[in-house]
């Protein structure tokens, strides 16, 4: 409603008193895009459909069964969260939402940067030297098609039931095809630009500190931000499976009392902190690498 | 001095000639222009020059010195695109070659070091146009721009031989004409070997004082193929002394200042 509005109204704002008449003209739905407060509508309006949803179902079953647990009510689910966060646990003491977090957001960083640091070294290797690509290249895409939840038991047995099994979990999940995509990355720097390093007297290392290395930073905050995903699966899969503390094993260890309280704000809060560690990634990038993401192009 | 010989040069892909016969002599200072058809192998023939292929037969002897099998200083190279660093701001692009050259671990100055390579390159940046743009990266110039900035690095470098493969190929003939202007200011005032691989053949003969065309001069009609091209005219052009005189006209306002 609001972005039809806008549309109708700037054209008419064109010419408020021109001195020829216009014929009215209908633009394509393709050429009407929604002013800055519509977009905003717009975008929060699918997160407002499922909340009010939710609530209504809600409402429903606790009307029929006042005990239901499968669908909580937002207010009680918001209790749920704070006790969790703000509460001590009876048993141990602890602010179990922090050290949930803090335990799962130590693996998961831990893991996503050994992945970086491979896919930085290895990818720069394999895509700039061909020796190593011809050494190593078929190796990483041979091991990126190993599912990684199948060899799960492998490092818990070979690694014990700590956190190294997890964050190796991580690693064997997603940084084969980080190294692959940074490896692609690096192998298409165009070759004019390797022989122009050439002729300004570029040593090979010289080239990987001033030409590939710098090169593949946006890449590797892309691969990142892409691992980002599977890693959390990862992550909270294992958890799930092994561990005595971390979100994922909250979530698996309450689905027992069927404490959907507990789990959704968790989901919630999982959800919040992938957003923004993705936020900060992108925003890091654009910051830092400024030349690939460059303001007035091909002025 | 940066005579350039070539002695019996011969070049094939997967036993399909490219060129052939190829024997040239050329005085240092030439601005030799290399004109042709698609695919007469003229662009073989510069990236034969640079090393950045070697040849099946033959050598290139660059003051009688065969010229090493991979790209080297001495030759500098200006490409139709891709020629500077899109990493790097205009001015980071002209202090890399003197940064690769003073720090051989990591090929980067900080401090002190920096400013004194970034206050060396001033001049360079105002005599082709780039000073306002010096803080800006490649991906925010136009076309003529960015040329004119990769012709200023490969210069950097003090090259014997500069190789040059359309590098106005992608400008409008109005920019063009400027460029042409810009790289004979350059060329005079370095005297260094020029090739320049060319489609425009006003281009060539504007600003070559050598031309060199490659065509195919056998054919075997039941085999396309059998025969690459070589040089069939070489055309030397006395420009030199006929062009030098009005070139203080020639050169744009901008470059008044460089002539002298």
């Amino acid at each position: 409603m609001t972005a039809t509005d806008t549309g109708s109204s700037d054209i008419a704002g064109a010419a408020p008193n021109g001195p020829r008449r216009r014929t009215r003209h209908r633009t394509r739905i393709v050429n009407r895009k929604p002013s800055r407060s519509a977009a905003i509508f717009l975008g929060l309006l699918p997160f407002l459909v499922v909340v009010v949803v939710y609530a209504v179902a809600s409402a429903d079953r606790l009307a029929v069964n006042p005990q239901d647990r499968l669908l909580p009510s937002i207010g009680q689910m918001w209790e749920t969260f704070r006790t969790y966060a703000f509460t001590p646990d009876q048993r141990t003491g602890n602010y179990l939402l922090w050290t949930d977090t803090f335990s799962s957001l130590k693996r998961l960083f831990l893991g996503i940067v050994i992945s970086g640091a491979l896919a930085l070294s290895l990818g720069i290797s394999i895509g700039f030297l061909p020796m190593v690509r011809a050494g190593l290249a078929p190796f990483v895409a041979a091991i990126s098609l190993i599912p990684p939840l199948a060899v799960l038991p492998i490092l818990f047995l070979l690694l014990g039931l700590g956190d190294t099994a997890k964050v190796a979990l991580i690693v064997i999940g997603i940084a084969p095809i980080m190294v692959r995509s940074v490896s692609r990355s690096v192998s298409e720097i165009p070759e004019e630009q390797i022989i122009k390093a050439e002729t300004l007297g570029a040593s090979t290392w010289q080239m990987i500190t001033r030409l590939a290395l710098p090169q593949a930073m946006p890449p590797l905050f892309n691969a990142l931000r892409l691992g980002l995903g599977p890693a959390w699966i990862f992550l909270i899969s294992a958890e799930g499976i092994q561990a005595t503390d971390g979100l994922g094993y909250r979530i698996f260890l309450v689905r027992r009392y069927l404490a959907m309280d507990v789990i959704l704000p968790y989901v919630a809060w999982i959800t919040l902190i992938a957003y923004l560690i993705d936020l900060s990634l992108r925003l890091t990038a654009r910051r830092m690498f400024r030349w690939a993401y460059p303001k007035g192009a091909g002025l | 001095m940066s005579r350039v010989t070539v002695d019996g040069l011969f070049m094939e892909y997967d036993r399909t000639p490219i060129l052939e016969r190829i024997s040239l002599e050329v005085a240092s200072g030439t601005f030799c222009a290399i004109v042709g058809a698609s695919g007469c192998g003229k662009s073989t023939f510069l990236r034969l020059l640079l090393s950045q292929e070697r040849p099946t037969r033959g050598v290139i002897r660059i003051d009688g010195d065969e010229i090493a099998p991979e790209p080297t200083p001495d030759r500098g190279i200006v490409f139709q695109r891709y020629s500077v660093f899109p990493h790097l701001t205009v001015c980071g692009n002209l202090t890399l070659a003197a940064e690769l050259k003073r720090s051989r671990l990591v090929g980067r100055l900080f401090g002190a070091a920096r400013r004194r390579e970034k206050d060396a390159i001033s001049d360079t940046l105002r005599k082709i146009g780039l000073w306002d743009a010096r803080n800006r990266y490649p991906a925010q110039l136009s076309g003529g721009m960015q040329q004119r900035l990769a012709i200023a690095q490969a210069l950097v470098m003090k090259p014997k031989v500069l190789l040059l493969d359309e590098p106005f190929g992608a400008l409008d003939p109005g920019i063009r004409a400027d460029m042409h202007d810009i790289l004979l200011t350059l060329w005079r005032e370095t005297r260094m070997t020029v090739f320049m691989v060319t489609h425009d053949i006003k281009e060539a003969f504007k600003l070559g004082n050598r031309v060199l065309v490659f065509d195919k001069v056998r054919h075997d009609p039941q085999h396309p193929a059998a025969y690459g091209a070589t040089i069939t005219y070489d055309l030397l052009l006395d420009r030199n002394r006929r062009k030098a005189p009005d070139a203080a006209d020639r050169s744009g306002p901008d470059l008044a200042g460089s002539v002298h």
